[in-house]
């Protein structure tokens, strides 16, 4: 173990080795930095920059006409609405089986978990296939909802159910039960004890699943082509929407469509965000 | 020498954590540096051992400069508060990290840390996982870790600190004895008073960044250089307008020249001690007495005695 | 923290007050404790939701692939198209989850052991992926990479191919699978904390070292999980790869492409391959929730 010459003076501060413990970049973690980060910009920052950017390239009477034809109007409202409403049912529903999971025990629970995590590792037009051989003109119950909303709906909800059970499942699994207990003591019925005691726990993930929920319902489109049937004005979803435009050689419009969907998606993130932050804050 | 600091300063954004320390550690010794939490003996600590760096000053270990030396440049082992240990090792493997790194050959890696686990008492566990071990004998194995390569320094940040009190006792003992039969220059940091007494040769207090005394234990019980290094280290009480040991205090039943007279508002028995909370004019001081002590002066509460420093204790005047 | 063994799927409590999730006048009733009406309700709303929502419709897919039997199926699987597409999806899963993991791991040690301005950048934009439309990221792709595109003239001159080629369907299988392997990845460094690298430093070993010996061995449950999450994404990726590949059979048609082509044609034997490929996929997403569901309470353990 040899140490250096005799040093009177604190070296130059380049040659200064850094420690483990404090945090700073290595030369060899810095060069790390800067290959990650030249590959995002590649493949994330770039990418998103030229949506923005072409969307605009035309100019803004141009982006506002692109984003108002009421075609591209009918799959926004389509598409932001049934996102929406899918969430709202997926916090009810997604909270309700989170709970069954966790606090109940019965034969073929482990099944359950299974076919939870189904539609999440679905290839999104297998889902799409899966849907409209059940619900579709040759499907078993003669139900046919091709070319209807509810179809889409059905849809969005299949591949977004996983969502906010997954993310209440651990803070249930995780909250102890003896505050409840306590509570229960004092005299507070189920209910109560759900509103004020499980209810501001599990309130976070809740809004974080639904926040997940929202934004893959907002760009779905695998799952929903098939039973979709693109019909103009009714049914056809804006990430079909986006499709076709691109695919007739109007880029400028596809990235102002994909803008204005991009904001939507920002804009109700960031309230999710801030509502999860307020309830996250009683801890 | 074996370790020699001068002028080491270091901050933390504007929070002074080290102000302009010196100090040196005698080869062999074993000193603790003792203070409370937050003080800053930890800090040093690590830039003695190479996990931080300071903003000003200098160290030397061996006589040689080390102050921007890697923590692998240098030859001291660490052991945690929280053991470090390499949970997916075994026991065997954790002590043997060190020497594998140097690539010793297998055979020497076997004796020598056959030879560490048995110094440790932990011969039976080499195959076991730390999540396996009690918290005591993980400890055993972090100093076994540390010494298998050797360092002319060790340093150990509240080794026991994660411990119950029954086998930090014991641990204490232990390696008071281990530092007997290994004898490397030895560095603990600990916010136990107890514990600094009972084991090391010396102790360094460290206050709010600054050292406010260096010692031997006895020189630091016995005569405090303020109030704080009396107080930290043992019980302080007030009589007088001076800070004084309650157990240098002597009660008398009748008054005599040089005598203060107190009441007792509190008599406490605490197994063989006794414990006397008394009011006077200008002091409200407690007295520690044995059992017997106490029963011979028929001690009672509301009594009155007459209360006297022992001439030989020290005392400090009360700021 | 204490090595708690928690596992998803198996863990009993004690009773407490179950109460429904519902507005106001139907649970304000008083529910004792563990009352069985309130217990069977959930657990029938709970049950019959999922079975409905997704056993059911995924047991039709398996009907309607066998339905002319075992024969049909067996041809399909022989069809030169369906194989090429499935050698195509292996090939462009594993480079990219190949990617993603040296990324991934990179990615995670950067954003928890080191301070650096703009850290909470990173951490953002790595999130990103997640919530944009795959669509969004075809169009994004074309829209750099293509031929009008701003690297376009750049490519072109240089005799590089991106979209409509092999590059392009990895760039954005890539893309929608980043985050899966560094969030896996994170709480765990997160969790071990700095305490190990440390005392391996103290005790001589190098950056390397530290990095094969203690840090590798110490997220590899996570890693797993990660690689896994990864796999399964790449591999049913659609949205995005339908917008930058060129979709040609036998050469650019991935798996997800090849079951969307084959069905939009007419024909019972291209609806029979679309299904048989689709009922591949299933079986394929099914193993990897199986190994998922395996994994978890090992990557919980760490």
């Amino acid at each position: 173990m040899s140490l250096q010459e005799p040093i009177t003076a604190p070296p130059p501060p380049r040659r200064r080795p850094r420690s483990v413990a404090s945090g700073r970049l290595t030369s060899a973690s810095g060069l790390g930095l800067g290959v990650g980060v030249l590959w995002l910009s590649l493949i994330v920052l770039l990418p998103i920059a030229a949506i923005v950017v072409t969307s605009f390239q035309d100019g803004l009477s141009t982006f506002w006409t692109s984003v108002s034809t009421s075609e591209a109007l009918a799959t926004l409202r389509l598409t932001v609405g049934a996102a929406l409403l899918v969430t709202l049912l997926n916090a009810i529903f997604g909270t309700l089986i989170a709970w069954v999971l966790v606090r109940d025990q019965f034969f073929g629970k482990r099944v359950i978990e299974v076919i939870i995590d189904i539609p999440f590792a679905l290839p999104t037009i297998v889902a799409g296939l899966v849907l409209i051989s059940l619900y579709g003109p040759q499907g078993p119950f003669g139900v046919n909802l091709v070319g209807t909303r509810e179809g889409v709906f059905l849809a969005l909800l299949f591949v977004t159910l996983p969502f906010v059970v997954r993310s209440v499942q651990p803070v249930l699994i995780e909250m102890e039960q003896d505050v409840e207990e306590a509570a229960a003591s004092l005299g507070a019925s189920g209910f109560t004890i759900f509103r004020r005691i499980i209810l501001p726990t599990i309130a976070p993930a809740i809004l974080a699943g639904a926040a997940l929920s929202f934004a893959r319902a907002l760009g779905e489109f695998g799952s929903v082509i098939l039973i979709s049937a693109n019909l103009i004005g009714k049914t056809e979803v804006s990430s079909a929407y986006l499709l076709k435009l691109i695919e007739s050689d109007d880029p400028v419009g596809a990235a102002g469509v994909a803008t204005l969907l991009l904001i939507v998606a920002v804009v109700v993130l960031v309230v999710l965000d801030s509502l999860q932050k307020l309830t996250a804050r009683r801890d | 020498m074996s370790i020699v600091v001068s002028g080491i300063s270091k901050n933390f954004g504007d929070f002074v954590a080290l102000d302009d320390i010196n100090l040196e550690v005698p080869r062999g010794g074993l000193t603790a540096l003792l203070g409370p939490s937050g003080g800053g003996k930890s800090t040093l600590l690590r830039i003695i051992a190479g996990l931080e760096f300071p903003d000003r000053g200098e160290i030397r270990i061996e006589g040689k400069p080390a102050t921007w030396l890697a923590p692998q440049k240098r030859s001291v082992g660490f052991v945690f508060q929280h053991y470090a240990a390499f949970k997916h090792l075994s026991v065997y493997r954790n002590v043997a990290f060190g020497l594998e790194i140097r690539k010793r050959p297998k055979a020497e890696i076997r004796s020598r840390v056959m030879e560490l686990l048995e110094l440790v008492h932990l011969e039976n566990f080499a195959d076991r996982l730390p999540s396996q071990l009690s918290g005591g004998q993980r400890q055993r194995m972090a100093l076994a870790r540390a010494l298998a390569v050797q360092p002319e320094v060790l340093l150990l940040d509240e080794p026991f600190g994660a411990l119950d009190a029954q086998v930090r006792k014991e641990l204490r003992d232990w390696l008071r004895k281990l530092h007997d039969e290994v004898n490397v220059t030895t560095i603990f940091v600990t916010h136990d008073q107890e514990e600094a007494l009972e084991v090391s040769d010396e102790i360094v207090v460290i206050n709010n960044g600054r050292i406010e005394q260096t010692g031997s234990p006895t020189e630091l019980y016995d005569h405090p250089a303020n109030d704080f290094v009396m107080g930290f280290l043992g019980p302080v009480t007030r009589l007088d307008g001076r800070l004084i040991r309650p157990h240098d205090i002597e009660v008398l039943r009748e008054a005599t020249p040089g005598t203060t007279a107190a009441t007792i508002t509190r008599l406490l028995r605490v197994g063989f001690e006794v414990r006397a909370e008394l009011r006077t004019e200008t002091s409200e001081p407690w007295v520690q007495l044995t059992r017997g002590q106490a029963e011979d002066l028929e001690l009672a509460p509301d009594g009155t005695v007459w209360l006297r420093t022992n001439h030989k204790a020290t005392t400090l005047a009360a700021t | 923290m204490t090595e708690t063994n928690v596992s998803d799927a198996e863990v009993d409590r004690p009773r407490v007050p179950a109460p429904t999730i519902t507005k106001p006048p139907r649970a304000a009733r008083r529910l004792r404790r563990g009352s069985p009406v309130a217990r069977w309700t959930l657990r029938l709303i709970a049950v019959g939701y999922v079975l409905g929502l997704v056993a059911l419709p995924v047991g039709t897919v398996v009907q309607r692939t066998f339905a002319g039997g075992l024969h049909p199926v067996l041809e399909s699987l022989q069809n030169p198209d369906l194989l090429a597409a499935a050698r195509l999806g292996l090939i462009v899963s594993v480079i990219s989850v190949l990617i993603n993991t040296v990324f991934g791991v990179g990615a995670a040690v950067l954003l928890v052991r080191y301070r650096f301005p703009g850290r909470g950048l990173l951490n953002a934009v790595i999130d990103l992926p997640v919530s944009i439309s795959p669509v969004v990221v075809g169009i994004a792709l074309i829209l750099v990479y293509g031929e009008n595109g701003w690297f376009g003239p750049t490519l072109t001159k240089l005799n590089i191919q991106i979209i409509f080629a092999t590059p392009a369907i990895v760039m954005a299988t890539v893309i929608v699978a980043l985050p899966l392997v560094v969030r896996e990845v994170i709480p765990v460094l997160e969790e071990v904390g700095t305490e190990q690298d440390q005392a391996a430093q103290s005790l001589g070993a190098n950056a390397v070292q530290r990095f094969l010996r203690i840090t590798l061995p110490t997220i590899k449950w996570a890693l797993a999980y990660g690689v896994v999450l990864s796999l399964a994404r790449s591999l049913g990726e659609f949205g995005a790869v339908r917008v930058v590949s060129g979709s040609v059979p036998g050469v650019s048609e991935t798996p997800t492409l090849f079951v969307n082509d084959n069905y939009q044609q007419f024909g019972p034997k291209a609806e029979q391959a679309a299904f048989t490929m689709a009922f591949a996929l299933m079986l394929i997403s099914v193993l990897f929730i199986v190994v998922i569901a395996l994994l978890r309470p090992k990557e919980q353990n760490q």
